[in-house]
């Protein structure tokens, strides 16, 4: 019961960010909204695993939320300083690959 | 409710797509091709596939969103109106997929255990590699304890080695033409700030 509830706002809650990615006025909404689309993907899979009985995948989950982060980090990075780090203040940065 | 969920996955994947297609803001286009990924990896997910799932999230949300981006700092972030009528590419797609559907009543029913595909050599290689139950160890042909280890390093192994060489000749490609642009910036040519991405290393 409590796993049908909780698949159901994660379902409702991706409608919702895959709105603001539709709609979004400004980039930065769209680049949330992807950010908030991996994490509900994260937690989909999480909840995945617990229907199907298979909680194992829980560890995808997890480096699913480290791409996300790291791929959030590089979107705005790129966003800021036009290019990923090449022109940007700090030259010996490494970036995400 | 495995069924709900992945219905209403699927859904979003299709509402992705159309996006994709409609919007003419290509950063938002970008965006979406991420949701895109992660909604196909979770279904790979669904599906059992998580080995693809993840190439999918790693390929799919994190480097083609880097790369597609920084295409787009060269070129531009709308998309031009295209003039001609879409009719023509629509009907053809159309015929194509109808195509496909019908080919697919030629295949054997899915799951079947007596399909032409496990009927084949996948019984010998679960043979020499799970030890029956009344053989003790001595039946592995292999010694590698993963079945799908077996299969790719060694049964299949000089396809995967095949498969290895493309994609390092691939990255050697890559590696090249980022190499060679930033040499000629360093050299010369007009001072270009904030072009070419250098999104290997």
């Amino acid at each position: 019961m409590m796993v049908v509830g909780a698949s159901i706002a994660v379902l409702v809650t991706m409608a919702m960010a895959m709105a603001r990615a539709l709609l979004g006025p400004t980039v930065y909404d769209r680049v949330l909204a992807v950010n908030m689309f991996g994490t509900k993907t994260v937690l989909t899979i999480a909840l995945i695993g617990f229907f199907t009985g298979r909680p194992e995948f829980l560890d995808l989950a997890l480096a699913y939320g480290l791409l996300n982060f790291i791929g959030t980090i590089a979107v705005l990075k790129f966003f800021q300083f036009g290019s990923l780090g090449a022109s940007g203040p700090h030259p010996g940065e490494t970036e995400s690959g | 409710m495995e069924s709900v969920v992945d219905l209403a996955l699927l859904g979003l994947l299709a509402v992705t797509a159309f996006g994709v297609l409609h919007l003419r803001n290509l950063v938002a286009v970008v965006m979406l091709m991420g949701i895109y990924s992660f909604l196909s990896a979770a279904l790979f997910v669904v599906l059992d596939a998580v080995d693809v799932a993840f190439t999918e999230v790693a390929v799919g949300a994190g480097v083609s969103t880097i790369l597609a981006l920084g295409t787009l700092a060269l070129v531009g972030t709308r998309q031009k109106r295209h003039a001609k009528s879409p009719l023509i590419p629509l009907l053809i797609v159309l015929v194509t997929g109808g195509m496909l559907v019908y080919g697919t009543y030629d295949l054997p029913r899915w799951g079947e255990p007596d399909n032409p595909v496990h009927g084949h050599v996948a019984p010998e290689y679960l043979a020499d590699h799970v030890p029956l139950a009344g053989d003790e160890g001595d039946v592995l042909e292999v010694h590698i304890p993963n079945i799908v280890t077996t299969v790719l390093a060694s049964y299949r192994g000089y396809d995967t080695l095949g498969e290895t060489t493309v994609v390092f000749a691939a990255m050697v490609g890559v590696l090249t033409l980022f190499v060679g642009s930033r040499r000629q910036r360093r050299t010369g040519g007009p001072p270009a700030d904030d072009e070419g991405g250098s999104g290997a290393s």
